[in-house]
């Protein structure tokens, strides 16, 4: 998508502003399950968005093709997909591919082409580099291939959004028919009217994924840093912002999430100051080296990739998010009556303090205690 | 020979209020005033005043108004009467005229057509009586990335950073010396920054003994004639600034007529008493980039590299290109100094015809950095016509990490910007070394007129934070999606690298 500025905000707005509904589930013993829950608590939050976007994503989709990328791609036209699938089969092996399906009953507006690809890079690129290389692919398809979009790009997960309510958007996507042990959702209310499917959360590049209900005020300062690092901000959003940053701080600086946490909604100075030597030392300089990657203004946000389901709000909250708990199941929600809804027997449900980290696993790798994180 | 030059000023003195305290003959420095013994009256000689409201502030019987001479030369909108005077003035002295503090022609003033953001529906503002919001800032280098080892105790920092300076408001004094203004205001503006937490500048002048108690609060500046420069003197300070160039004079070097070079200011500067102070116009030893490298790190090794080493130079057309080689040079900052900026001597011609606006040239520099990859290795100081908190705050939006105020503090302290500093006359005892006039300034009074300053501009600076939705000044920082631009032309708005106002 050359104009994918354009496509997203037609309007050339500095940025998109947008309020939403968020829900999350994951089942910390990895037992897949389907859409249906999720679909009916989005539902339940109708009210959160206005029918101008909506998706989902799904963890642990794919499991027997465990070792593909998946891409998602959205086309404009035939053209865009021919071009595309010309740059794909140049730099990668394409295991398989195949139009996702669609339940075209359900009537939504100005659908595009929606084509899935399992793919590996082409001999010669090392496996450790294989992220690097698809993160590479992957933007190149996004801002040089007029009317194509990658919109999920991960092993054994994938993304689905498209224009219209969430539960719409799952009927279209025939999401009842798919199992994951970890799904996020996204409803959408955009104060303009972008129409563009690509637009629609969950965003995702590799095996992130995250959906985010906010307005980030240092949005300029913290896109202004990020293109320091080479990335390029095309869809003039907070949460491409947040995204970017979150790549960038844990797969290519190596930093803990905990600590990331901290660098989006750090402490206050009083609350450095007070610290323990070492901890202090830690936190003024996070926030000495990293101060442009606060995220300063109301958000939530949760974060997936494989394996983890991450929750955060902005340093002094302006933005809901509740967490229930039952057995193996965790859930994220801006609603605490659509947990209740899916599950009438949640043991707790609480809601975490501003700035403070919510992290649920699969037991595999054991769910941690974090520093000053809920304990799940 | 006889002098064409009109008056500038009338000083009007009312005699039914008059009570003949004669207050005004023991303020005004410049002799408008004496008694008459015959008359037993006041003789007023209006030619020699500067209008610098001294006597009318002091009159306590408010009888003293200055104003201006109604007497003009014809109307004239190419030869303006401060074209007139000066080509009398020459033709009358032969020499380079002198002013005092920065340009005040009309050239545009950026700040005044950048306008700021605030929040409205989708995102809250935060209010800074009721919450906190954060104007801490830290200056030095910053390492790209940080390193952090996750022990079983939680994470813990690898990552050694460079020397940083906290600031607890991002607004620094700026560099003012000793025998350009008189000791009183320098320990003035030390007490100030001690205080507030944030810093002073001593300047090019040294730093006298008495001050040495302030050095953990204080920048001591290292410029071309290397006034005052000495071990102790690099340790007693939080951090050194090389001075290339000055924002008032840019390509020449600092000017003190010998007038002011009294005993103590001698002493500090290490010199001879009563001689010019004429710092060379650039650094003999920087002849190019490399040179300054050096220069910074023999700061640096003699410092033990425990003090951060800033740059400071004059906003110039090529500013952009001259600090992206400040930074790898090795600088843990750049100072920019606009064309605004005062000083207490400068060429009337070079004040007021070289240089460019501080907002461009820092629009500039930040962008550069940043397109070079390496903003964070560096802070960006600026100043040099920075009027108020707006300012302060459409300078961090536009990439500043903090501002130095010079003309501002010295306003604060009862300067009324008669641009006569180089004199040495000051009757408000600031711009004098003359230690019957200087005696005049309070530190105590003068520091808690600062510090009403910083406390009132800090309040304000949180005001409009939080209405831009933000509770720290560093997501400020470069986010020039806050501001946005009226009356400026396409070009202008690219360099400023903001919208206009309505986009």
């Amino acid at each position: 998508m050359e104009n994918l500025g354009c496509a997203n905000n037609p309007y050339r707005d500095s940025k998109v502003v947008e309020a939403c509904s968020l829900f999350g589930v994951m089942d910390r013993g990895g037992r897949r399950f389907d859409g249906k829950d999720i679909i009916r608590a989005m539902a339940n939050m109708r009210e959160r968005g206005n029918g101008l976007g909506g998706g989902f994503a799904v963890y642990g989709l794919y499991p027997d093709y465990r070792d593909y990328y998946a891409f998602h791609l959205m086309y404009e036209n035939t053209t865009a997909k021919r071009r595309t699938e010309e740059f794909l089969a140049k730099h990668f092996n394409l295991h398989l591919t195949e139009e996702i399906p669609t339940n075209n009953n359900i009537q939504l507006s100005n659908p595009p082409l929606l084509w899935r690809y399992f793919l590996q890079p082409k001999k010669g690129c090392g496996r450790s580099s294989w992220d690097d290389y698809v993160l590479e692919k992957v933007m190149t398809v996004n801002n040089a291939i007029e009317g194509a979009f990658v919109f999920s790009s991960g092993r054994d997960m994938g993304v689905f959004k498209g224009v219209g309510y969430p539960e719409d958007a799952a009927e279209y996507f025939c999401l009842e028919e798919y199992e994951g042990y970890m799904w996020t959702a996204h409803g959408r209310f955009p104060t303009n009217t972008p129409g563009w499917w690509g637009g629609a959360q969950p965003f995702s590049v590799l095996d992130w994924a995250v959906v985010h209900n906010g307005e980030i005020s240092s949005y300029g300062t913290n896109r202004r840093y990020l293109e320091m690092y080479r990335y390029l901000c095309t869809m003039h959003t907070d949460t491409e912002v947040l995204v970017y940053a979150l790549d960038l701080l844990r797969r290519v600086h190596g930093l803990p999430l905990e600590v990331v946490s901290k660098v989006f909604a750090p402490p206050f100075w009083f609350e450095i100051d007070r610290m323990e030597r070492k901890e202090k030392e830690l936190y003024t300089a996070l926030r000495q080296v990293y101060g442009s990657l606060l995220m300063n203004g109301p958000f939530t946000v949760i974060f997936t990739s494989r394996g983890e389901m991450v929750g955060l709000t902005d340093r002094i909250k302006l933005r809901p998010l509740c967490v229930g708990v039952k057995d193996d199941l965790i859930y994220m929600s801006s609603e605490e009556a659509a947990i209740r809804l899916v599950c009438p027997s949640v043991e707790r449900c609480w809601r975490p303090k501003g700035g403070e980290l919510v992290v649920g696993r699969l037991r595999a790798q054991a769910v941690e205690k974090l520093l000053a994180s809920s304990e799940v | 020979m006889k002098s064409y030059l009109l008056s500038e000023y009338l000083v009007q003195v009312d005699g039914d209020r008059c009570t003949l305290c004669l207050a005004c003959v023991v303020q005004c420095t410049y002799g408008v005033f004496s008694h008459n013994r015959e008359s037993r009256g006041l003789s007023v000689r209006s030619e020699k005043c500067v209008n610098c409201h001294r006597c009318v502030i002091f009159c306590p019987v408010q009888a003293i108004a200055v104003v201006k001479n109604p007497t003009a030369y014809r109307e004239n909108f190419y030869w303006a009467e401060k074209t007139i005077r000066a080509t009398v003035s020459q033709a009358e002295k032969g020499g380079i005229l002198l002013a005092g503090m920065g340009c005040d022609t009309s050239m545009p003033v950026y700040w005044d057509k950048l306008l700021l953001n605030a929040s409205q529906v989708t995102n809250p503002s935060i209010d800074p009586l009721r919450e906190p919001v954060e104007l801490r800032t830290y200056l030095g280098s910053k390492p790209d990335r940080l390193e952090v080892c996750d022990s079983g105790d939680g994470p813990v920092l690898e990552t050694a950073i460079a020397p940083q300076l906290t600031l607890e408001t991002p607004i620094l004094f700026a560099a003012m010396s000793y025998g350009a203004i008189s000791l009183e205001a320098q320990e003035a503006l030390a007490q100030a920054a001690l205080e507030f937490r944030t810093l002073f500048n001593a300047g090019e002048g040294g730093l006298h003994k008495r001050l040495y108690p302030y050095g953990g609060r204080c920048i001591v500046q290292v410029a071309s004639a290397r006034f005052g420069v000495h071990i102790d003197y690099l340790n007693a300070a939080a951090g050194i600034e090389v001075k290339i160039g000055q924002g008032a004079k840019p390509g020449i070097g600092g000017h003190l007529p010998g007038e002011k070079v009294t005993r103590e200011v001698s002493e500090t500067r290490m010199i001879p008493e009563g001689t010019d102070a004429l710092s060379p116009a650039p650094h003999h030893d920087i002849y190019s980039i490399e040179d300054l490298r050096q220069l910074i790190y023999a700061l640096k090794e003699a410092t033990d590299y425990v003090k951060p080493v800033f740059v400071k130079i004059a906003a110039v057309h090529n500013s952009a290109a001259i600090a992206s080689g400040i930074v790898r040079a090795g600088a843990d900052a750049v100072v920019i100094d606009g064309m605004r900026g005062a000083t207490g001597a400068a060429p009337l011609v070079v004040r007021d015809n070289v240089g460019i606006p501080l907002e461009l040239a820092l629009a500039a520099v930040d962008q550069r950095l940043r397109d070079e990859g390496i903003r964070n290795r560096a802070s960006i100081i600026v100043g040099g016509g920075i009027r108020n908190s707006a300012d302060v705050v459409k300078a961090i939006a536009l990439g500043a990490d903090a501002v130095y105020i010079g003309t501002a503090a010295l306003v604060a302290m009862g300067c009324s910007l008669c641009q006569k500093c180089y004199t040495g006359k000051c009757p408000w005892g600031i711009a004098t070394t003359d230690l019957e006039i200087s005696k005049r300034l309070s530190p105590d009074t003068a520091s808690r007129r600062l510090i009403n300053l910083l406390q009132a501009w800090s309040l304000e600076i949180k005001m409009m934070l939080g209405g831009m939705g933000m509770n720290s000044v560093e997501s400020l920082r470069g986010n020039r999606l806050h501001l946005r631009g009226v009356g400026l032309t396409e070009g202008e708005l690219k360099v400023l690298g903001v919208k206009m106002a309505g986009e």
